[in-house]
C-alpha cells in the first residue's frame, strides 16, 4: 500500500471546482485510490459525493491511498494537483493568470 | 382548477410592464418516492435506475455545452453526481434489498445529502445541486416529467412556485412574456432577473400555485396583479399601455419640470456597455468588476484588467463610469482573497474589508482603471464598496489619489455610513446608496432567504430614511448622491428616492425606459411629497400603499 499526505492548497477547500477536477484526475488513474482526512475514514476519490461529503477545507491534511502497478505514479501526480503544483490535467485553472 | 370566483391575484410587482399569455407552470417538486417493496424483479429495477441515471447525466452535460461559464460548472459537477460509482453502490444495494428503483435512488443520494448538510452553510449550494440530481434521477426513473422549466414550443407567461438560478440559466427568456411566482421578494432572483431583462413579473403572489397550464393571465406589474382570463377590455388597456412606453420620452433623465436626474446603467460585463448606451444610459452608475475575477484562481494582472475596462470606458466618451473595486466575500467569495471561513460571512472581511487586507490587489487594480482612463475620454470614477466609517473612505480616497484618480466615493451599504453621512460624503467626492445591502443591514434580513422578503422591500420606511440622511448629506455639502441598488430600477420608488435627494439613478439597462418615463410624469416638488408620504409611514406595504393612493 502506497500512501501521500498532502495539505490542499485551493482556497475553497475540496469543493465545487476543485472537487471536480480532483476527482476527474482520480478516475483518470485508472486505479482505486482512496482519500481522507488525516484521522477520518477514506473514501473512493472517484466518487464525486463522496469527496464533497468529507468537507475538506482549505489547508485541511488529507492522506491518499492506493496499491498495484502504477500506484506510485498516481498519487505524486493527485498529490501534486491537491498541493496546487503545476500538472498537466489538461485543464485551464488559472484564469487570468 | 382556480376557483372561477377568483378572477384576479395579488402579488408584488416587478417593473412597470404588463403582458398578456397562457400559463406554462414549471412542474413543482417531486414528493417522495413510496418505501413499498418493489413488485418487479431486481434485475428490471437495476436496468430502470442505471438508464435513469445515464439519461439524467447526459442530459445535464448538453445543458452544461448549451450554459454560460459560471453554470457550466456546476452542471458539470452535476452530472459527475449522476455517474457517481459510490452512489451507483448504494442504489444497487438498495434493489438487492427490495427497493423500487425511485425509493433506491432517493435514499442514495439521501445518504450524502445528510453528509453534504452537516458542512452548514458551507456546502449548502451542493446541497442545492444535490437535490435538483436527485429530483431528476427520481423523475426519470418514475417516467414522469422533470420537474423544472417549461418549454411549450410558444411564448408564455412562466408561473413558477419559485426560481432559482439553476433554473433560469438555460431559460429561454425571448419566449417568456412574463413570470409569476408565489414566492421571491422584490430583491430574490426572480426580480432581479425580470428587471435586468425588462420582463413584467409578479412575485410573492399568493394563489399561483393554483394557476393551471393553458389558463391566459394578464400580468400588470405596475399594479402588482395577475387578472385570469383577462376580459377584452383588460387585453386593449395592455396593448395601449405598450403603444404609450414605445412612445416614451428619450434624453436624459428629467423631471416633469426639468430637474436633471442622471440615468446611469449598471453593468457587469464589459459587453453589455453597447446594450446600456443602446438603452440611452448617461453613463454607468455601477461597473462591477467582479467578472474578471471570479473565475480566476489568482488576481488577473494589470494589462488585462486594462483591456476590458478600456472597452466600457470607450463605449461612454465624455460620460461618467463609476467603477466599483472588487467587492469579494459574502455572496461573492473569491478563490485568492477569502482564505478562511467565517461565520457569518455577510457580516465578515468583505468589500473594502478585504482589500485593506490584501492592498496588493487593489493598488492593481487602481493602477488599471487609471491607466484605462488616461487611454480614453470617459469621466472615470471609482468607488469602495462596503464602508461602515468615514476613516475607510479615507483610506480609500487616498489610495486613489496615489494614482491620480480624484473622484472617489463609497458605496453606502451599511447604516452607519448613512447615519454618519455628513462625515462620510466629507471625506469622499461622492456617495452611492446599494439599497440592497443596506436593506440587508438594516433590518437583519438576509437576501438569499425568500421568507424573509417583505423584509428586504426597498420601500422599507426604515430604508428610506437612511436614504433622506445621506441625500440631504449630499445637499448640504454639494456632492452627488446616487442610488445603484434595485431600488432605483422601480419607477414609482425612483420618483420617491430623487424627492429625498437623490442625484443619480443607476439600474438594469432594460429598467431605464420606464424610469425616465415615470421621472417625466412628476415635478421635483410631487417627488418631495411622494416621499414625506411614503417616509412618514412605518412598513413597507403603507409606504407603497400612501404613494400609490396619492
Amino acid at each position: 500500500m502506497s500512501q501521500r499526505r498532502v495539505a490542499v492548497a485551493a482556497a475553497e477547500g475540496l469543493h465545487a471546482r476543485p472537487a471536480a477536477l480532483f476527482v476527474k484526475a482520480a478516475a483518470g488513474t485508472g486505479i482505486a485510490v482512496t482519500v481522507g482526512k488525516a484521522d477520518g475514514p477514506a473514501v473512493d476519490a472517484r466518487s464525486i459525493l463522496a469527496v464533497l461529503s468529507l468537507d475538506v477545507r482549505h489547508g485541511d491534511e488529507v492522506v491518499l491511498s492506493a496499491e498495484g502497478p502504477g500506484a506510485d505514479e498516481a498519487l505524486d501526480r493527485l498529490a501534486a494537483l491537491l498541493a496546487g503544483e503545476t500538472v498537466h490535467s489538461g485543464q485551464s485553472g488559472d484564469g487570468g493568470g | 382548477m382556480a376557483d372561477p370566483a377568483v378572477h384576479q391575484l395579488t402579488g408584488v410587482g416587478i417593473g412597470r410592464g404588463a403582458a398578456v399569455g397562457p400559463v406554462a407552470r414549471m412542474a413543482p417538486p417531486l414528493p417522495e418516492p413510496t418505501a413499498e417493496p418493489s413488485r418487479r424483479q431486481a434485475g428490471e429495477e437495476l436496468a430502470v435506475a442505471t438508464t435513469a441515471l445515464a439519461g439524467v447525466a447526459a442530459d445535464l452535460r448538453a445543458r452544461a455545452a448549451r450554459a454560460g461559464r459560471e453554470a457550466r460548472d456546476v452542471l458539470e459537477a452535476q452530472a459527475m453526481m449522476a455517474e457517481d460509482p459510490a452512489l451507483a453502490d448504494a442504489i444497487q444495494g438498495g434493489i438487492a434489498s427490495g427497493r423500487t428503483a425511485a425509493r433506491a435512488v432517493y435514499e442514495a443520494f439521501s445518504g450524502y445529502r445528510e453528509a453534504l448538510a452537516a458542512a452548514g452553510e458551507y456546502l449548502a449550494a451542493r446541497v442545492a445541486d444535490l437535490d435538483d440530481v436527485r429530483q431528476r434521477a427520481v423523475a426519470a426513473c418514475l417516467g414522469v416529467p422533470v420537474p423544472g422549466v417549461p418549454d411549450p414550443g410558444h411564448p408564455y407567461v412562466l408561473v413558477a412556485h419559485d426560481l432559482a438560478p439553476a433554473d433560469t440559466a438555460t431559460l429561454d427568456l425571448d419566449r417568456v412574456r412574463a413570470i409569476v411566482t408565489a414566492e421571491g421578494g422584490p430583491t430574490s432572483h426572480t426580480a432581479v432577473l425580470a428587471r435586468t431583462m425588462g420582463i413584467p413579473a409578479v412575485v410573492a403572489c399568493a394563489g399561483a400555485d393554483r394557476l393551471d397550464d393553458g389558463t391566459t393571465v394578464l400580468v400588470d406589474a405596475a399594479r402588482g396583479v395577475v387578472v385570469i382570463e383577462p376580459t377584452e377590455v383588460e387585453r386593449a388597456q395592455v396593448a395601449a399601455a405598450k403603444a404609450t412606453a414605445a412612445a416614451a420620452v428619450v434624453g436624459p433623465g428629467r423631471t416633469a419640470d426639468g430637474h436633471a436626474v442622471a440615468l446611469l446603467a449598471n453593468i457587469g460585463r464589459p459587453e453589455e456597455a453597447t446594450a446600456a448606451v443602446a438603452a440611452g444610459a448617461e453613463g454607468v452608475g455601477l461597473f462591477r468588476t467582479e467578472f474578471g475575477f471570479l473565475d480566476a484562481h489568482n488576481a488577473p494582472d494589470e494589462a488585462s484588467q486594462v483591456a476590458s475596462y478600456r472597452k466600457v470606458f470607450e463605449s461612454f466618451p465624455g460620460q461618467r463610469v463609476v467603477v466599483r473595486v472588487l467587492d469579494a466575500g459574502a455572496d461573492k467569495p473569491l478563490a485568492f482573497l477569502n482564505q478562511a471561513a467565517e461565520p457569518n460571512p455577510a457580516l465578515g472581511v468583505r468589500g473594502l474589508r478585504s482589500l485593506r487586507a490584501t492592498p496588493a490587489v487593489l493598488h492593481t487594480q487602481l493602477a488599471a482603471i487609471a491607466a484605462a482612463a488616461a487611454q480614453t475620454a470617459a469621466q472615470v470614477w471609482v468607488m469602495a464598496p462596503m464602508v461602515a466609517e468615514p476613516e475607510e473612505a479615507e483610506w480609500f480616497v487616498a489610495r486613489a489619489a496615489e494614482h491620480g484618480l480624484d473622484r472617489a466615493g463609497v458605496m453606502v451599504e451599511v447604516p452607519s455610513a448613512a447615519l454618519l453621512a455628513n462625515e462620510t460624503l466629507a471625506a469622499c467626492a461622492f456617495a452611492s446608496i446599494g439599497t440592497n445591502d443596506l436593506a440587508q443591514y438594516t433590518l437583519a434580513a438576509d437576501r438569499q432567504v425568500g421568507g424573509l422578503s417583505a423584509l428586504q422591500d426597498p420601500w422599507h420606511p426604515a430604508l428610506l430614511r437612511l436614504i433622506r440622511l445621506v441625500g440631504t448629506a449630499g445637499a448640504r455639502t454639494g456632492k452627488p448622491v446616487g442610488v445603484c441598488g434595485e431600488a432605483a430600477a422601480d419607477p414609482l420608488l425612483a420618483c420617491v428616492l430623487v424627492g429625498l435627494g437623490v442625484s443619480s439613478l443607476s439600474m438594469a439597462a432594460p429598467a431605464l425606459a420606464d424610469v425616465r418615463a415615470a421621472l417625466a410624469e412628476h415635478s421635483l416638488a410631487e417627488c418631495q411629497r411622494l416621499a414625506e408620504l411614503a417616509v412618514a409611514t412605518s412598513s413597507a406595504a403603507a409606504a407603497r400603499q400612501a404613494v400609490l393612493a396619492s
